[in-house]
């Protein structure tokens, strides 16, 4: 089952929560990953890589780096949704 | 037909002892920060490593590799011409021949014995362990010293962010003996060319004829860090299985010390129980590429030495890519 793009940004605010601690509610679609939350390329990788498992999407390491912001990373996964 | 004769096999081998050398000098996080516009804060956040150790009296990593080598004899218990093989794992050789292994035998006492170098980067030592366990299980020698060593310091660019500051200057060293029993587990290794260029030299030896200069080591630290967690994680796990045993049943992991979030999420990965000490070696050594698994199994036994005698999973990972991993029984 296909998850929605609401769904997806609570998921994707819980992994970040879970790596970083940064609370779930600070996790909006126009926050820069590295800018605004402050999130190192390793961190953004585990974030990652918990993301694929938890919504069955491959997110491949050329990619990951188009990732900026929030909504690239929800857009992106919403999309690769077999 | 003639039949070859073979020589009688052994039930097993075993690490029987370890010697380290590390660079004299711990470098500290401030003196590099300035070229890379960056901070202690940053570089311990990042990678765990207040201090990376460095060669500053002018040795070279044969210097290093001897040191290593004549303490993992003398704690033997044997002289160096009873070995009968040396195995140099590096990529730190001044030269493209003659190897390095040659001139340590010398050194050592151990001529004539055969000696040879692996190029297996951060994987080298785990490699070498396994050349010396089919060795010795296969009756060809009786004791095999392997030693990883590495003067990284030689391939550093200050301005580089990717990987220069975390590399030290090192040498490990181990004697893997003849055993009743196995103390070295079947090794899981391979590698993955595909990935050639993710770890890789700013230029090669022809293109410095041409002028290029000195070369030195970057990496795509991202993607090295996806692998090395999830990929090697499924490559211990298989390591464990080939043992036969649990990850409760480890009494230490001694990972490559490439990066301490490496470390820390590979343990978590491995759902390691709080009662396998884990080797940080990295924090005041910082990254040694073939040379960190045995420094750091040498600081484990000095700060622990009860672990004596328990089962520790070594799994090294690296440039090639490559990777290679057993299950050892702790000197």
């Amino acid at each position: 089952m296909a998850f929605t793009k609401d769904e997806v940004l609570a998921g994707l605010a819980d992994l970040v929560n879970d790596e970083t601690g940064i609370a779930t509610e600070n996790v909006q679609l126009e926050k820069s990953f590295t800018d605004d939350l402050d999130i190192d390329s390793i961190s953004m990788m585990t974030i990652v890589v918990n993301a694929e498992e938890k919504f069955d999407v491959k997110i491949p390491d050329d990619e990951v780096k188009n990732l900026k912001t929030v909504q690239d990373a929800v857009d992106y996964i919403t999309g690769a949704q077999a | 037909m003639t039949t070859l004769k073979s020589l009688p096999t052994r039930a097993g081998s075993r690490i029987l002892s370890v010697g380290a050398a590390r660079g004299d000098r711990l470098v500290p996080n401030d003196e590099l920060v300035g070229p890379i516009d960056s901070s202690d804060e940053w570089i311990r956040q990042r990678t765990g490593i207040a201090t990376r150790a460095r060669v500053s009296d002018g040795s070279e990593a044969v210097d290093l590799a001897e040191r290593a080598a004549k303490e993992a004899i003398e704690r033997a218990g044997i002289d160096g011409s009873q070995l009968d093989a040396v195995i140099v794992s590096t990529i730190s050789n001044t030269v493209q021949t003659p190897s390095m292994a040659a001139l340590l035998t010398e050194r050592v006492g151990a001529t004539p014995a055969p000696a040879f170098d692996i190029s297996a980067a951060c994987a080298g030592y785990a490699y070498g362990v396994a050349q010396a366990d089919a060795l010795v299980r296969s009756g060809m020698a009786e004791h095999v010293l392997v030693v990883g060593v590495e003067k990284l310091s030689e391939v550093v660019d200050p301005t580089d962010r990717s990987i220069s500051f975390l590399l030290g200057d090192g040498a490990g060293a181990v004697v893997v003996g003849a055993a009743d029993e196995p103390g070295i587990s079947p090794s899981v290794w391979g590698s993955d060319g595909s990935h050639w260029e993710t770890i890789r030299m700013t230029n090669t030896l022809g293109s410095m004829r041409d002028g290029a200069p000195w070369p030195t080591l970057r990496q795509d630290g991202p993607t090295v860090f996806r692998w090395a967690v999830w990929e090697m994680a499924k490559k211990a796990r298989e390591a464990l299985d080939a043992a036969g045993i649990e990850p409760g049943d480890l009494a230490a992991f001694i990972p490559h010390q490439a990066n301490m979030r490496i470390i820390d999420e590979f343990a978590k990965q491995l759902k390691l129980p709080d009662t396998v000490a884990i080797a940080r070696d990295i924090e005041t050594t910082g990254n040694t590429s073939a040379a960190s698994i045995p420094l750091a199994m040498h600081r484990l036994l000095e700060e622990q030495p009860e672990l004596s005698g328990g089962l520790a999973l070594q799994i090294g990972f690296g440039a090639g890519l490559v990777y290679g991993a057993q299950v050892v029984v702790l000197p």
